[in-house]
């Protein structure tokens, strides 16, 4: 195998031109939807998307806006990396949205009623995130329910029961929809930002959930490649007879996996609402879209962990970009419109891999490739046999 | 000149990414022959008869019919053309009848309504033309294999197919059935039909081909009569050295009881009856015992039982003196090795690399796993080396190889290869030559005799009548769930284990005396019937 392989055969070169593939595609059809709304805009408009932060005036301006793509980059990452890592297993954990909602309910009543502080709040809402994919693992497991329809339908179940557990007196705010500030209602439980916002002209919204998070994911990249535990979890993935037969508790590991995907999506409502950027909407009648992007960023990422933090921060910055596009000339669901569109395109990633693989076994046809079988046999004795 | 061949593939060659399946083949089929195709697995037989229906195009040679050249691009070319094929796993739907799937596709219809009378007139005349006997109503789900089969022969006969591929027919039927078919593969012949036969059963090519092209990696070795050339040098031709045909062995030497099972019995998955009922046998230090059958007589669920993958109805399992009727598939391991009946299902996780499966049964291990429960990489491809080198295991790049991408007798290789290594005082072997090549079983052969004489022993569960004779100590032989038999393999023939495994025959669970009179009333009908 010493030959100079196509850079184009490389597994890692291919899932990065994929998802660039799928990332210009995107902009482009989102393109062609801003021409056909408005042509003399359409330019400026996709690069507001493309640029985000850099079409601030100040550079001030543009890293406090950067600061706040990191912010939600991180629960952003937190989600994609729930369904990587299920993925990875086999599940396809939809149910982030659900174990999202778990976590913020959970993280944010133990803030404002118990007054706990963050990192109490932040392992609360691990473990409520835990619970409500264990009940989608243990269906799984023990009833073969697909874990995709348990968890559409916990994603609703779990926004209603935040609303209704978080519109209690000691939570919400009796002036608004929203639960109360944690600035006001318990500065304990904001997420420390150890001199991260000055980097980011003071962006109190900047914590250590930006670095937590990148740390998750190499943290799952190890434990999925490296460990005994990642090495189980795959295999179950991938063949769930073949672990049943190494004597593998197969059934015990797919809960495990959709409970430990819980636990990350729980993690990333920690690391958006107890950063102080938002509070939860207890009127909000949508499930929140961050887990749904979570999907894209997996794909987008090349179902890597590592590839998700990169793909996690470009949707993030798309989705913030479209939120600037000029009202005057675009109505203003354009922003979501165009973001979706490309996010939409994400996921033909596998497709484009697969495109890619076949255009290259089909110009490969003609080129000679005899180094793997060795014929060691003596020849010479099988000659008697031809005639 | 090319006139009198039927079909010809002349000089195909199809690549695939690091492997040549087929180099500058050349097969010619006579009008009105029978052709058999040897090869040892992975030899490129699948793929050749895969390009020749349509499924891969070649990238290289031309195929003719009739010495046109024609293209095939999908199977339905190569239906228009004449050429069916009875695949080695039918394609049957099993609760139609025998005469809906006969006409399944090509059903004629008035105003969309089916017009069943004209093909069972069609079906008819063509069984008894043939000699094909079935019921056209029976349901699929009813009948025995061997009615399956010649179900699948009909449907090609219907579509009027000239050209008939038979890929590995003999696998699944008993030996009557066996000498049936080979019955049926005559008349064919003898109305003018073209038969491509694949196998790697010698003695089947013995009786009934009239040529033979042997393929070897993927290369064009030779076409030969079948008539002037023995089983030795077909033998030869196929593995490229000599093979020794019988098992040497010596005399077992059986010590002390390993496993001792006790009125097993096992639930279906399929219906509601039990599918092992009540059975009870030893297997000594030093001996192989073979579980023998027709396929589906309760020998998967017996297995399932006995390795923990099932839970047991009632019964109880002892190995080595310890209970494990209860016993986690783990701690069952720590004694008994598995090589599993299904490769692709239970032995392998085929998206896995060849070291990563190497290590399957023993990942945990503090040799391959350390303390803080990381991997430990180099020790696990250390030992897959190791493991490659010692069994030959062959493959593309070494440990890293994605298991999906190695030959089916290379895949089983590396299952016995892990299971063999690996402590143990019972071996479990299912199937273990199954789909393998003349030279491969013989290996394998040679690894269960070598277990046994290490003071292993070995259960041995097989479909296939050369490997129940030749391979083991002692025969049970398993029908419809029950152990029917105890035979020695030194003592009994092919006819009387054929009998016990049809279920006509028993000798044991019947009281000594009355076994006697039944056994020779079951052989007289027997004897009647064939006369």
């Amino acid at each position: 195998m010493k030959e100079k392989k196509s850079l184009l055969k490389n597994p890692s070169f291919q899932a990065i031109l994929t998802s660039l593939i799928c990332i210009v595609l995107g902009l482009f059809i989102g393109f062609i939807v801003l021409l056909l709304i408005n042509p003399a805009g359409a330019g400026e408009a996709i690069m507001t998307i493309l640029l985000n932060f850099f079409t601030r005036a100040s550079a001030a301006a543009q890293m406090k806006a950067l600061g706040n793509t990191l912010a939600k980059t991180a629960p952003l990452l937190m989600c994609a990396l729930s369904i990587c890592f299920c993925y990875k297993v086999g599940l396809f954990n939809i149910g982030a949205p659900g174990q999202y909602e778990a976590g913020a309910c959970i993280g944010l009543y133990a803030a404002l009623a118990w007054h706990c502080n963050w990192v109490i709040c932040l392992l609360l809402a691990a473990v409520a995130g835990a619970v409500v994919g264990a009940v989608s693992g243990a269906l799984k497991a023990y009833r073969n329910v697909n874990e995709v329809i348990s968890g559409i339908m916990l994603n609703w179940i779990m926004l209603y029961l935040t609303n209704m557990v978080l519109s209690g007196k000691k939570v919400k705010d009796p002036a608004s929809p929203y639960t109360i500030k944690l600035a006001s209602g318990n500065k304990g439980a904001l997420i420390p930002s150890a001199g991260l916002n000055k980097l980011f002209a003071n962006n109190t919204t900047v914590t250590i959930a930006i670095p937590l998070a990148i740390l998750f994911a190499v943290l799952i990249w190890m434990i999925l490649s490296k460990t005994k535990f990642g090495y189980e979890l795959r295999a179950t993935g991938f063949n769930k007879e073949a672990a049943k037969y190494a004597g593998m508790k197969e059934k015990q590991n797919i809960i495990i996996t959709l409970a430990i995907g819980g636990a990350l999506a729980g993690i990333g409502a920690a690391f958006l609402f107890l950063t102080g950027y938002q509070e939860w909407s207890t009127t909000q009648t949508s499930v929140p879209g961050m887990g749904f992007n979570g999907i894209a960023a997996t794909f987008l990422g090349g179902l890597h962990p590592i590839g998700t933090i990169f793909a996690s921060f470009f949707i993030q910055s798309i989705t913030d970009g479209g939120a600037l596009i000029n009202k005057s000339v675009y109505p203003s669901q354009i922003s979501d419109l165009i973001s979706s569109i490309i996010i939409y395109l994400c996921g033909f990633v596998l497709f484009f891999k697969f495109a890619i693989n076949n255009w290259i076994s089909k110009k490969d046809k003609g080129g000679p490739n005899v180094n793997d079988v060795p014929v060691k046999d003596d020849a010479a004795k099988a000659e008697g046999g031809e005639k | 000149m090319d006139a009198p061949y039927a079909i010809e593939m002349v000089n195909i060659t199809k690549r695939f990414p690091g492997i040549i399946a087929n180099d500058n083949i050349t097969l010619q089929l006579k009008r009105g022959e029978i052709h058999a195709l040897l090869g040892e697995n992975g030899a490129g037989k699948s793929t050749l008869m895969s390009v020749l229906f349509g499924l891969y195009q070649a990238e290289e040679g031309v195929i003719k019919k009739d010495g046109k050249e024609v293209m095939i691009n999908n199977p339905n070319d190569a239906n228009d053309l004449g050429i069916g094929m009875v695949h080695q796993h039918f394609k049957l739907v099993q609760c139609f009848t025998v005469l809906e799937n006969i006409i399944l596709g090509v059903e004629s219809t008035k105003n969309g309504i089916l017009q069943m009378d004209e093909a069972r007139a069609k079906v008819k005349a063509l069984s008894e033309k043939y000699g094909l006997q079935v019921d056209p109503d029976a349901k699929i789900e009813d009948i025995t294999v061997g009615m399956q089969q010649r179900t699948e022969i009909l449907k090609m006969l219907f579509r009027d197919n000239e050209i008939l591929i038979f890929d590995e027919p003999t696998a699944v039927l008993t030996p009557q059935e066996i000498d049936e078919l080979m019955e049926i593969m005559k008349n064919l012949r003898a109305e003018g039909k073209s038969i491509l036969f694949i196998t790697h059963k010698l003695n089947e090519i013995k009786a009934v081909a009239d040529r033979v092209t042997v393929l070897r990696r993927g290369k064009y070795i030779g076409t030969v009569d079948v008539a002037g050339t023995s089983k030795e040098e077909m033998s030869r031709m196929m593995v490229g050295r000599d093979v020794n045909m019988v098992v040497d062995k010596t005399p077992a030497n059986p010590k002390d009881v390993i496993l001792k099972v006790e009125n097993m019995t096992v639930a279906s998955k399929m219906h509601s009856n039990n599918a092992v009922k009540n059975v009870s046998f030893e297997v000594h230090e030093g001996e192989i015992v073979c579980i023998a059958g027709i396929d589906g007589n309760g020998q998967t669920e017996f297995v399932y039982g006995l390795t923990g993958m099932e839970p047991l109805v009632d019964g109880k399992i002892t190995l080595c003196g310890e209970d494990i009727t209860k016993s986690s598939i783990r701690q069952r391991s720590k004694l008994m090795s598995h090589i599993p009946e299904d490769r692709h299902k239970h032995g392998l996780v085929l998206d896995y690399p060849l070291e990563y499966n190497m290590v399957l049964q023993r990942y945990y291990q503090p040799e391959f796993t350390s303390k803080a429960g990381f991997l430990k990489r180099a020790e696990i491809r250390a030992y897959s080396e190791r493991l490659e080198k010692e069994f030959d295991v062959r493959s593309g790049q070494g440990p890293i190889t994605i298991a999906r991408a190695m030959s089916g007798g290379n895949q089983q290789k590396a299952i016995i290869a892990r299971e063999v290594d690996k402590d143990h005082k019972l071996l479990v072997a299912v199937q273990p030559t199954r789909g393998l090549d003349v030279g491969a079983i013989e290996g394998v052969h040679k690894q269960l005799i070598a277990e046994r004489d290490e003071g292993r022993a070995v259960l041995l569960i097989s479909l296939e009548l050369e490997e129940v004779m030749n391979v083991p100590d002692r025969i049970l032989v398993m029908y419809e769930g029950e152990i029917v038999g105890e035979l020695d393999p030194k003592k009994t023939t092919v006819e009387e284990l054929g009998l016990y495994m049809a279920g006509a025959k028993r000798n044991v669970n019947i009281d000594a005396n009355t076994a006697e009179i039944e056994e020779s009333e079951v052989i007289d009908t027997a004897r009647k019937e064939e006369a």
